[in-house]
């Protein structure tokens, strides 16, 4: 770290603030980079810290407050135009390009040429004496793609910091990276550091935060909730800062289910897949919610697809009521009786184009079969028992999903499981951006159908939650289940203490 | 299941503007037929005769009606079997560019098997059957290409485009098979109470592929595999075999397309038959309104888009423009409804229309 | 990532061994005068190929090129039957049609965000329908210069002659391959189709480069149609309908992806021998039918999609693999029987 530097900021930015249409995203947030520091960004799903990131690098256009770069106030235009500045990005998906090689992927739009002809021997050249720098010794000429996240990761570095960065983002490098590839890509971090650039981190590991951190700064539902140099922050406080500890008005005991030790529903023993999801073991007894608590990335989401069959373990086995099962796909998971509402409802849940009717009976009907039609007629009594029941709001069933607001969204898709009356239901973040109503209505819903004894597994980001309605909490940390947390030892406190050791 | 009480009421419901459900499923028709209203009433402007419709006295095929009304509904049918299988192709963001060639082997095939003689040397509806199997093989073919091997539809159906009409020229023998079977050329040139039987064909097989999707869940699931695949993959649809499926009826209704003009001039020409048909078909079922992008069909918008077009070539041809204008007025209205279609030049346009006016 | 050579490889294994097995039924094939034969009859495709190249590296398509061919041809013919102009001032004249075209389209697919295809296929109609209004008969050429750029050739001493239609199409053949691979131009256009967002972030200027693209297909459809007005001696309005597959075929034959990003101009050339052999043999053997060209093409379009398609599918190689139960990742083969 070069001190001397270290009292003029490179990066400023004052009461930043940006709303999409009916959700701010960033509120008045302020965020001070340092020359030769690493800064890491943390936060949950919705915490802002892409937003931010996006209106830095000129993706988005801020609405109000100030961005300045070593004192001098900026406003990029255009990702291109954050590089001419000095902020380079290198997203997880590296955003390069796999079919062009290496070097010119380094190179493309500044290419070494000889009377305006590219000189392709001179930008080999020039691309292998840049990686030799970064400890790099691969042949540049060939395709991007044929190398290891890792490499184009640092080809990506190379690039930016060639064009002359004064700061890297970094945004979940790691994500897909093995061990000694961390090793590799921290190697080049410091080496960067020590050239007095600024680099912006986001990661979800947070080990690999304490590594390499010198500064944190914690955003939580678009408002900036601390900043601390890494070094005087416990990982209790940070883990308590990122999930927040919101007092929910009526901690009512749950009434303690009688789960009877010997119904387990669902076994599942050794389940994993390599580079995603360590093995774990899980049961899930009749009448029981068990939550599922950790960090964004921590694998709460990919523990949910393997156990519906949209990723194919390799590795250990699942039993339905004393049954071993195999599931290839979400169809087998639901012939047996699974249901799931997934995580990006936008995406992998509701069907836009189709409306409320046709998304509540489609996962009944997909059971079923194309050819057991259900009559036009039940179908509108199933989808109006439905909306009447979750409190739908909708004038009727011949609504466009789309054009309902997101609360609505995830009851017709609760809707559309329950109509298929599932045995078992996995809800992903079943109450992420919805507003306090339907949160509250979508809880009444979950408990519910725990009490008619359906098992349930609930993944939440939302510790209060959590601890509200489950009989049981599994943690995960880092692709691995690190504990699981029995009904009197449920608290924030229990779940933050097991997210946080190390 | 869920009981009402559990749960506490504190959302409203919406209010906004209802209209009740056949009114609101069907305002998407209007532009559509206001289009083939106003094309009609131009065709009536520059033909006086364009609405008259006689019957004309014929000892071997019956009496019939004839006019150009008679004309467009018999030029459509074949275009409109193809439209009915593309809307679905499309439906599942896909396109199915081999129908044309679909047509050429399927009336090659009919026409071979039916021989030169009067008579068949097997029955006629088994001809008929044989070339219909044969227009579900192709279908299964692009059917596995584009679900099973996941090669782009446009890429996949082009093998069959480019290869369809050397297979068909294979079959015929690279002659145009023609043919004296009566039963098989009624489907073209024959008559049911005085109206070209093609019409009834197209009618048909139009209303039994809608009660196949309507009357069964298939039309949902294409729909909801068009609109979002990887949602419905979520709620266990096998989005192959619905893919699949679909390829496989427009393999059907081109073979019937293909029937039909084979039997209207008795002879499989495997250059012609059914040539630039697809294109067609295409512009047909995007006018019909469905979305290149996939989800929603609407398969009697599709026939009504196939109506615009035939609608536009009768009225060239019974005015004094010259045909050779047919082609370059269908280029325009091509153009004219993907500038409406496109989102960037609507909100282009949007945009200046706000500036202006404010 | 062996498959970049794979694919071409295969296009020239599959070029030698058609050559060879030509050969040995027709001896003819041993002289140089079927080589230029077939270059000079498919000058003016191997010239579209070449723009339809560019236009498939960069992950569009276009399917106006034939019907260009044809109106650059019943312009030329028209121009020289009506007017006094020399023949040069006309084909000036018609590059520059075709290149104002293609750009057009470029820029509607760009700035609308209209698919290519669709774009193009409405290029299709309006060139077609455009010679229409110009003309329903075929017009004969008899411009004395015409018979003056026959007459240029290379002759060679086993009486091959490399015709002046032929050293045109190798021309643009070698700027094209130059472009591809030595011009920002050309790069960009390779990174545009590897991955359209990333060469957006990598400053791509992609606007440009989209219209750039549909300018050049445009402008070598339009220098095929001079070079098919020359080799016919004439303008037909039905000309050339069906040569965008042709040229798709030819491009996709020579080795290039048709996502788009991956491939060489040169493949092309091959891709248009493999064609032009085909046709020869056929032409040879009096029993076999010029059907069968359509369909050898329509397989071996099939072979090389299926290729591309398993090279570039690292779970389809894994289906395949524990599809016949193989434990360890098998050595990719071609997805022939």
């Amino acid at each position: 770290m070069t001190e001397a530097n270290n009292h003029t900021p490179l990066l400023e930015v004052h009461n930043l603030t940006k709303t999409f249409p009916g959700v701010p995203a960033l509120s008045s947030v302020d965020f001070t980079m340092y020359p030769g520091e690493v800064h890491s960004l943390l936060g949950e799903n919705g915490a802002g810290k892409s937003t931010l990131i996006k209106v830095i690098t000129g993706v988005y256009k801020k609405d109000s407050g100030s961005i300045r770069l070593q004192g001098k106030e900026i406003e990029p235009s255009s990702p291109h135009d954050a590089q001419a500045l000095g902020i380079s990005t290198v997203y997880q998906e590296v955003n390069l390009i796999p079919t062009l090689s290496v070097a010119e992927n380094i190179f493309l739009g500044r290419q070494p040429k000889r009377w305006g002809i590219i000189d392709t021997s001179a930008t080999i050249r020039k691309a292998q004496q840049l990686l030799e720098t970064y400890d790099m010794h691969i042949d540049v000429s060939q395709p991007l793609g044929a190398y290891s996240v890792a490499v184009q990761q640092i080809a990506a570095i190379a690039r930016g910091v060639d064009l002359s960065a004064k700061i890297l983002i970094l945004d979940e490098p790691t994500s897909s990276l093995d061990a000694s590839e961390v090793k590799t890509l921290f190697k080049v971090i410091r080496s960067l550091k020590e050239q007095g650039i600024g680099i912006l981190l986001i990661t979800h590991f947070l080990d690999q935060v304490y590594e390499i951190s010198d500064r944190i700064t914690v955003l939580r539902n678009g408002y900036k909730v601390s900043e601390h140099l890494a070094k005087d922050l416990p990982r209790m406080q940070l883990v308590t800062e990122m999930l927040g500890r919101e007092l929910l008005e009526q901690l009512a005991p749950q009434n303690a289910h009688i789960t009877n030790q010997q119904d387990v529903y669902l076994h599942v023993q050794g389940l994993g897949k390599q580079g995603m999801m360590e093995p774990f073991d899980l049961d899930i007894r009749k009448g029981e919610i068990v939550g599922l608590a950790g960090l964004l990335g921590s694998g709460r989401t990919e523990t949910a697809q393997l156990i519906f069959g949209i990723t194919r373990k390799d590795k250990g086995q699942i039993s339905v009521e004393g049954q071993t099962v195999t599931f290839d796909s979400p169809r087998s998971a639901i012939q047996h009786g699974f249901g799931l509402c997934p995580e990006d409802r936008k995406a992998e849940g509701i069907i836009g184009d189709l409306t409320i009717r046709e998304n509540i009976i489609l996962a009944l009907q997909a059971k079923r079969g194309w050819l057991r039609f259900i009559t036009r007629k039940k179908q509108e009594e199933l989808a109006d028992a439905m909306i009447k029941a979750l409190h739908i709001a909708t004038p009727d069933a011949q609504k466009v999903v789309k054009e309902l607001s997101g609360g609505n969204q995830q009851k017709v898709i609760l809707a559309r499981w329950l109509v298929s009356e599932p045995e078992f239901l996995i809800l992903d973040e079943p109450t992420r951006g919805i507003d306090v109503g339907a949160h509250a209505e979508i809880i009444g819903i979950i408990k519910d159908l725990c009490k008619k004894g359906m098992p349930l597994l609930v993944i939440s980001s939302e510790l209060a939650e959590v601890v509200d309605y489950s009989d049981r909490v599994v943690v995960l940390r880092d692709r691995k289940k690190v504990t699981e947390l029995q009904r009197d030892e449920i608290s924030q406190n229990s779940i933050m203490k097991a997210i946080a050791e190390s | 299941m869920i009981t009402k009480e559990s749960v506490p009421s504190s959302t409203k419901v919406a209010t906004s503007r209802v209209l009740p459900n056949w009114l609101r499923d069907s305002r998407r028709a209007l532009w559509p037929l206001v289009t083939l209203l106003l094309i009609m009433f131009v065709d009536s402007l520059v033909s006086n005769s364009f609405f008259n419709i006689r019957v004309i006295e014929d000892a071997k095929y019956g009496n019939h009606f004839y006019g150009s009304l008679i004309d467009i509904l018999k030029n459509a049918a074949p275009i409109v079997l193809l439209a009915t299988g593309m809307s679905l192709v499309i439906a599942t963001q896909g396109i199915d560019l081999s129908v044309g060639a679909v047509m050429a082997i399927c009336g090659a095939v009919a026409a071979t098997i039916v021989g030169k003689g009067i008579e068949s040397p097997i029955p006629v509806p088994l001809v008929i059957l044989i070339s219909i199997g044969v227009g579900a093989l192709c279908g299964l073919w692009n059917g596995f290409l584009v679900a099973f091997l996941e090669i782009q539809p446009i890429v996949a159906t082009l093998i069959l485009m480019v290869a369809g009409r050397g297979i068909a020229q294979m079959i015929t023998k690279a002659t145009i098979a023609t043919f004296q079977n009566e039963g098989l050329s009624f489907i073209g040139v024959g008559y049911i109470f005085g109206l070209p039987v093609a019409i009834f064909i197209a009618i048909g097989v139009v209303l039994l592929v809608y009660l196949l999707m309507r009357r069964t869940a298939l039309g949902m699931m294409i729909e909801s595999v068009g609109a979002n695949s990887r949602a419905s993959y979520y709620v266990g649809i096998n989005a192959r075999v619905i893919k699949l499926s679909v390829y496989v009826i427009s393999g059907i209704c081109a073979a019937i397309a293909g029937l039909i003009v084979t039997a209207n001039i008795r002879g499989a020409d495997a250059n012609n038959a059914g040539l630039y048909y697809e294109l067609d078909a295409i512009l047909a079922v995007v006018i019909g309104g469905t979305a290149l992008s996939g989800g929603r069909f609407y398969l009697g918008l599709s026939a009504i888009g196939v109506l615009i077009i035939q609608a536009m070539n009768t009225g060239i041809l019974t005015s004094n423009i010259q045909p050779e204008f047919n082609l370059t007025i269908k280029a325009i209205v091509v153009l004219i409804i993907l500038f409406i279609q496109s989102e960037s030049f609507r909100t282009f346009v949007g945009h200046r229309f706000r500036r202006t006016s404010s | 990532m062996r498959s970049r050579f794979f694919t071409i490889g295969a296009t020239v294994a599959v070029f030698i061994v058609l050559y060879v097995v030509s050969w040995t039924r027709f001896p003819a094939f041993g002289s140089t005068v079927i080589l230029s034969n077939v270059l000079y009859d498919n000058a003016f495709l191997g010239i579209t190929a070449v723009g339809m190249t560019f236009v498939i590296l960069s992950g569009g398509i276009d399917l106006s090129v034939g019907s260009v061919i044809a109106f650059i041809g019943v312009f030329c013919a028209l121009m020289l039957r009506d007017n006094n102009i020399h023949p040069l001032v006309v084909f000036a004249m018609a590059l520059a049609i075709g290149t104002a075209f293609g750009a057009t389209m470029g820029a509607m697919i760009y700035y609308l965000k209209i698919p290519a295809f669709i774009v193009t296929l409405a290029g299709l109609f309006l060139a077609r329908g455009t010679i229409f209004l110009l003309t329903t008969q075929s017009i004969g050429v008899t411009h004395p210069f015409y018979q003056q750029v026959y007459d240029i050739s290379i002759k060679f001493p086993d009486g091959g002659k490399l015709s002046f239609l032929a050293m045109i199409f190798l021309t643009v053949l070698v700027v094209g391959i130059f472009i591809a691979h030595y011009t920002e131009f050309g790069r960009n256009v390779y990174a545009m189709g590897g991955n359209e967002n990333a060469a957006l972030l990598l400053g791509v200027p992609v606007a440009r480069t989209t219209i750039g693209v549909y300018a050049l297909s445009g402008f070598l459809a339009a220098l095929a149609g001079i070079v098919y007005s020359l080799y016919t001696s004439s303008g037909y309005p039905l000309a050339t309908s069906g040569v965008e597959l042709d040229a798709i075929a030819a491009v996709v034959i020579g080795g290039t992806l048709l996502t788009g990003g991956v491939g060489y101009v040169a493949g092309t050339l091959i891709g248009i021998m493999i064609q032009g052999v085909i046709q020869t043999y056929i032409t040879f053997d009096g029993s076999l039918n010029s059907w069968w060209t359509r369909i050898i093409i329509g397989f071996l379009l099939f072979v090389f999609i299926g290729l591309q398609k398993i090279l570039s599918n690292k779970t389809f190689v894994d289906w395949i693999s524990s599809f016949f139960r193989f434990r360890r990742r098998v050595p990719v083969q071609p997805a022939q029987k």
